[in-house]
């Protein structure tokens, strides 16, 4: 079975982004730019599928600008197989990422896409389940486990109230959450061959796909500050404060 | 604008989040003068389906009786709810895990590029929403035709749950999709309140170190004060509590009257989950944790002593 792996290229998770003063979106000139960590959950999964025998070939797929080729080195160094670049020029939303996928799907088709449940850039938390709605396909969001078989795939989903497991016919498509591994760092070996294996670069119009957004910026904005309040130095002094403040009875 | 709610059930009850999506819908429709509907969807769910019609504001119940909808799996009630949206200009979802499962798949099967966890409503196309763990809001207009919108319930406020009278009418969809089944679930049980709709909750962090920690110094506070029990994603990553405890941007988004982080730092992930807030109570035996910026009360020194004075004194 072979295995598709979606990776976006967002600012790394440990960068306090910053609102441009004009309002226009979040700085992003010298900031440093990662995978996107659900990604990275996705990739070690499809690896660690690989390593059991599983699945027979990982092909990681990045929708963005050129630079976010270097993610798709990244996702070949943990263990990929081979890689596909479609390059769009500024953001792409979710649905369009969804419908450039269904074509890349239809010519690899793949048993399994594993994808992140959301980028940490924008927070939509829509593309896999997007994607599943536009080929037909079950989907398996939120996984903290995911057990296939010949046919099926298991999947145990976070969700508000605890897990649940579904079962879905394959192919299918599991949108990662955190607890389902954790991802492994690339080692130098495996970087340097990392840059010999193959990556197709393609355009939104080989897929024939418009990639035109439907959703306008209007501006960006901080959230409402939140002022730091008053120490208190004993337990006696908190629950007097909280009284007055009527939190408590 | 008409705008169908997906409510949130479970086929007995309905869940307070569907009151949240209510109110964001009254807002959207106000726009235009149209209806507020809402889907249950659902086996055996005409109890959720009275609970719906009573909800003030409400003008029409759907309830799509079947046993394809009774585990609400994305691949079957998407369908169901893409055919209904002829009718409607919008459909409105609570941005749960399950209005999060099915709502996108709603949107791509309707060509619509949905709004995620909206934040307000600003005119009938225009909406904002949270981008970056909540570090910064985007107003984002859209161009289409239909709208498809999950909504965060802690800024909208609850839909009076009575007052309304709306009629049942019910509707049926293509039903089983056979793509998935339902094959079990482990729910948390817990006489304490529902973390999302709890007036006060009481989060520890890695800070308690182990899952005895929690049982001995949060379970007690938390039932002194009637509180809901939370935790940070250290705290759930280092498995001290279930996953469905955890409050954060990646977890539960939560807006108390109270809400008391015991050894919890306060990363930005946190933060984001938690910082609307009403009162932030902090107790961390470092001074420099970050929680203390976000906390209108802060108390400095050892959580092991600090809880349980306070749990013995409250």
């Amino acid at each position: 079975m072979k295995i598709l792996v979606p990776v976006k290229r967002v600012v790394d998770a440990n960068v306090k982004v910053r609102v441009k003063p004009d309002q226009s979106g979040v700085e992003l000139a010298n900031v440093k730019m990662s995978m996107n960590p659900f990604d990275e959950i996705s990739v070690e999964e499809a690896v660690r599928l690989k390593e059991k025998g599983v699945a027979t070939e990982v092909v990681v797929v990045s929708v963005g600008p050129a630079q976010a080729q270097e993610t798709l080195r990244t996702a070949l160094a943990m263990g990929a197989d081979r890689g596909i670049l479609v390059t769009t020029d500024g953001p792409t939303e979710s649905l369009a990422v969804a419908k450039l996928l269904a074509k890349i799907v239809a010519e690899e088709a793949p048993g399994l896409v594993i994808l992140g449940k959301q980028a940490i850039d924008d927070d939509a938390n829509q593309t896999g389940q997007m994607l599943a709605a536009l080929l037909g396909w079950g989907q398996g969001t939120f996984a903290s486990k995911v057990e296939p078989t010949a046919d099926t795939v298991s999947v145990t989903r976070e969700i508000d109230g605890g897990l649940e497991t579904v079962e879905l016919k394959l192919p299918a498509v599991v949108t990662t959450d955190l607890r389902l591994n954790e991802p492994r760092y690339a080692s130098l070996p495996n970087i340097m061959k990392a840059k010999a294996k193959p990556i197709a670069n393609k355009t939104p119009a080989d897929y024939g796909v418009d990639v035109t957004p439907r959703l306008t910026t209007l501006k960006v904005t901080e959230p409402p500050k939140r002022s730091a309040g008053i120490k208190v130095k004993t337990v006696d002094e908190l629950i007097e404060k909280l009284k007055n403040s009527g939190v408590i009875a | 604008m008409s705008v169908l709610v997906l409510a949130e059930h479970d086929n007995a009850s309905l869940k307070d989040a569907t009151l949240n999506a209510v109110t964001a819908a009254k807002a959207l429709a106000g726009f235009a003068g149209g209806d507020v509907h809402v889907l249950v969807a659902g086996k055996g769910a005409q109890a959720a389906a009275d609970a719906a019609a009573k909800i003030d504001g409400v003008a029409k119940v759907l309830l799509a009786d079947d046993a394809a909808y009774g585990d609400a799996l994305a691949e079957n009630v998407a369908p169901l709810i893409a055919g209904l949206l002829a009718g409607y200009d919008a459909l409105v979802a609570p941005a749960t895990s399950r209005g999060k499962n099915i709502a996108p798949r709603v949107a791509a099967l309707a060509d619509v590029a949905q709004i995620s966890e909206i934040l307000s409503v600003e005119a009938a196309d225009t909406f904002t929403r949270p981008i970056y763990a909540g570090n910064a809001i985007a107003t984002v207009k859209s161009a289409d035709a239909k709208k498809v919108i999950t909504v965060r319930g802690t800024a909208f406020p609850k839909a009076a749950a009575t007052g309304g009278s709306a009629a049942v009418e019910a509707v049926s969809g293509s039903g089983d999709a056979g793509l998935s089944s339902f094959k079990g679930a482990e729910l948390t049980v817990s006489a304490r309140p529902e973390l999302t709709g709890a007036k006060i909750i009481v989060s520890g962090g890695r800070a308690l170190g182990s899952g005895e920690a929690f049982t001995q110094y949060i379970d007690p506070l938390a039932d002194k004060l009637g509180a809901a029990v939370g935790a940070s994603r250290a705290a759930v990553d280092a498995g001290y509590v279930p996953n469905d405890y955890q409050v954060g941007q990646t977890g539960k988004i939560v807006a108390p009257e109270l809400y008391v982080a015991i050894g919890i730092s306060g990363a930005i992930q946190h933060l984001a989950g938690m910082k609307d807030s009403k009162v932030i109570v902090a107790i961390n035996k470092d001074e420099e944790a970050p929680i203390f910026q976000v906390a209108d009360y802060g108390l400095v020194g050892d959580l092991f002593t600090l809880v349980p004075e306070l749990t013995s004194k409250l």
